[in-house]
């Protein structure tokens, strides 16, 4: 096998060593304000409370290209307690949007799986809209780690 | 101070003041001062109720006595920082209520350590602890008693290496254990893993383990045990973040993590199913469980391992039990339970240190480890040089093997740096004594052992340093990762433990020169233990065994590259 230059480096130090950060080299990450301004649109300016939804997240991430979420509304999917959409964010990656989900009565409850990628130790937001216009929000901060070096 | 022979048979413990003020149950240790330390000493136990767990936990594959220095430094941060585990030498004395220069002081901290170590010579061996296990099972009856093996068995010699776990596996079938979680042995990859697994007579429990594609659980979670008429459920917790500090192209289907709500679930689901009492057997470390104990509830105790705290008793937190039982077989961790109307009603604990010189050698499990390690005998026993000062690796930031390891990799790689992980496996050798290829394993044994050369930049080193020590001293113990913080050599700087990621190391400079890391300025760098797949270099023990041959004999100061600021 032969290794580049390249590939030498990338395989640096208990190496996973690339910090997170160079994964989107010259990337611009998302400003707070982005991050704000995708949650108010989300909710039509509404204060997000807490309850509700519940995110499910690794406090550490095991491979930040790839980090299992869920997300899961106390909604009975009827009448007025119908969950309309769920939007997923992460606040430190250069596109912070990762996804909204949408649901109807059909959906029977409002809970979901993905995963997602993290360019490095940040929140992932989970905000759920209701039917009448309600917002919930819950947040889980996911390290993202180099890794290596356990006793 | 000198010890000698004679202080062996003076037990002397301080007056049991301490122990009655930290708020301990009334110690055991107490019954033993100022005796003559014999097996029966070491055995006396107030024994209680119906049940009793008998805890074994990070052996390292140590078949053998060996010497293993306590650490110096075991720092705990925010909410943790001086209570136990972390507490060392007078501190910990104090608070356990052992005199300075006893037996129990040599078994648990580092104060006098060569002299107390010639006077009373090595711990474990896995034909003492086969000793105290059957004389335990024979006087409380075999009924009630459980035997639980906390992980972390199968890696750390030269033999398992070699034999790939298979020395391990037979001399524990031996000691007939009721069940099993781990760590290290996912290292030897899922395949050599399930075969063993599946050869084995009792189960490997893991709450915590899901297929990464179908987050479905990968293995048993809980076994339920009648143990002196008592419903006892077992539930399994592996190291939670294996695939982060150890490869995870290794065991890529499995996905770990600490996953409180699961096991809450398990808990509550063996309760529903009857049990009486709930044990966890833990490989998290001890501060993960003590804030897992706060935030699941129903686990009457917690037998941890990982991070190698022998704490003398169980520590209570809230309803919960916690018992920490060491390492390399050191020590044989005791919880005996009384049980009436579905509750634990009253406890007693203690760790048993294993002085391989008090406890007689079981036969039958001597005849196995002479038959396991016989195919390796001229290799293990071959001497490779010789040390005039103590090497020892356990502690939050150095030990002398570590640095012996970078001087052997600076020097054979032709590096500036030098980078080895803060594993907390590895024994100690006494001034004099003579390194032989078993001694070398007992630091180096595993199964990704390339010593890589690379370029990195000042920047990068810096954020290497950040993120391990994030890992060691996050005030969350959910979010500690990993082991102590990655060794150095050729460098020195300073740590702000109490600081925040990406804080905490400043004042980089090169040892040989005193000029400051550049963060812009490229530096040769060599390391080992790399958890990338794909890593070229030769293996750090072929490494330092031609290292250590070259030196004949080696002399390591015991010198502190790290300022720690608190």
């Amino acid at each position: 096998m032969t290794l580049s230059r390249r590939r030498v480096l990338m395989l640096a130090a208990g190496a996973a060593a690339i910090p997170a950060l160079q994964l989107f080299p010259g990337a611009a990450f998302a400003a707070a304000e982005d991050v704000t301004k995708m949650m108010a649109d989300f909710s039509g300016g509404k204060e997000p409370q807490t309850g509700k939804i519940t995110l499910t997240a690794p406090e550490i991430a095991e491979n930040g290209n790839t980090v299992p979420i869920s997300v899961d509304v106390d909604s009975a999917m009827d009448g007025a307690d119908m969950v309309d959409a769920v939007m997923i964010l992460a606040d430190g990656n250069p596109r912070p949007e990762v996804a909204t989900f949408h649901f109807t009565a059909m959906s029977g409850s409002a809970a979901a799986t993905t995963r997602m990628r993290l360019a490095r130790t940040q929140n992932v937001i989970a905000l759920a809209r209701m039917a009448d216009g309600s917002v919930y929000m819950d947040k889980k901060e996911v390290k993202v780690t180099i890794g290596g070096c356990g006793g | 101070m000198s010890h000698t022979r004679r202080d062996f048979l003076q037990f002397a413990l301080n007056a049991s003041v301490a122990l009655g003020a930290a708020g301990y149950a009334a110690s055991p240790l107490r019954a033993l001062a100022q005796q003559k330390l014999t097996q029966d000493d070491l055995l006396r136990f107030d024994a209680k109720g119906q049940v009793t767990l008998l805890h074994f936990t990070d052996v390292h594959a140590q078949l053998l006595p060996v010497y293993f220095r306590p650490p110096d430094t075991n720092i705990g941060v925010g909410a943790f920082a001086g209570i136990p585990p972390h507490l060392v030498g007078e501190a910990f004395l104090k608070e356990f209520g052992i005199a300075r220069g006893s037996a129990y002081a040599y078994a648990h901290t580092f104060l006098d350590y060569v002299d107390m170590a010639r006077a009373y010579g090595r711990l474990g061996g896995l034909d003492r602890t086969a000793t105290l296990v059957k004389a335990i099972r024979a006087d409380r009856g075999d009924d009630k008693v459980l035997f639980l093996d906390g992980g972390d068995t199968w890696q750390g010699s030269y033999t398992s290496l070699k034999t790939a776990a298979q020395d391990m596996v037979e001399c524990m079938a031996l000691l007939k254990p009721d069940a099993m979680t781990g760590h290290w042995e996912f290292t030897f990859g899922e395949d050599r893993f399930t075969e063993i697994v599946e050869s084995q007579a009792y189960p490997f429990l893991a709450s915590n383990i899901f297929d990464a594609e179908w987050d479905e659980p990968v293995f048993e979670h809980t076994k339920m045990f009648e143990k002196g008429g008592v419903q006892v459920a077992v539930i399994g917790q592996a190291m939670p973040y294996t695939p982060i500090a150890n490869p995870r192209w290794m065991f890529p289907r499995w996905s770990f993590g600490i996953r409180p709500d699961v096991l809450q679930a398990n808990v509550d689901a063996a309760r529903a199913a009857g049990a009486e009492v709930v044990v966890l057997i833990s490989h998290n470390g001890f501060d993960v469980d003590r804030k897992l104990a706060t935030v699941v509830s129903g686990i009457d105790v917690i037998l941890t391992g990982h991070t190698h705290d022998a704490v003398p008793e169980a520590v209570r937190v809230g309803e919960t039990l916690i018992l920490s039982s060491g390492s390399h077989g050191k020590y044989l961790g005791r919880v005996d339970l009384d049980v009436s109307n579905g509750k634990v009603t009253g406890s007693s604990s203690k760790l048993i240190p294993v002085f391989s010189d008090v406890v007689a050698s079981d036969p039958e499990m001597a005849a196995k480890i002479a038959e396991v390690r016989a195919p390796f005998e001229a290799e293990t026993a071959e001497v490779l040089g010789r040390t005039e000062t103590l090497l020892y690796r356990r502690g939050n930031f150095n030990g002398t093997w570590d640095d012996l390891i970078c001087q052997g990799i600076i020097e054979e790689r032709d590096t500036q740096i030098a980078l080895s992980p803060g594993f907390r496996w590895g024994t100690t050798l006494l001034p004099g004594q003579d390194i032989t290829r078993d001694d070398l394993y007992t630091e180096t044994s595993m199964s990704y052992p390339a010593v890589y050369r690379n370029e990195m930049t000042g920047q990068q080193l810096k954020e290497v340093l950040e993120d391990v020590c994030d890992n060691l001293f996050n005030p969350d113990p959910f979010l500690q990762q990993g082991g102590d913080m990655v060794r150095v050599g050729g460098m020195t700087y300073s740590c702000a433990v109490n600081g925040t990621i990406g804080n905490r190391i400043s004042d980089m400079r090169l040892s040989a020169t005193g000029e400051p890391i550049d963060p812009a300025r490229t530096y040769v760098v060599g390391g080992w233990a790399s958890v990338n797949e794909g890593v070229e270099g030769p293996a750090i023990y072929d490494l330092m065994e031609d290292h250590i041959r070259r030196k004949g004999t080696v002399s390591v100061p015991d010198e502190r590259t790290v300022k720690i600021v608190m």
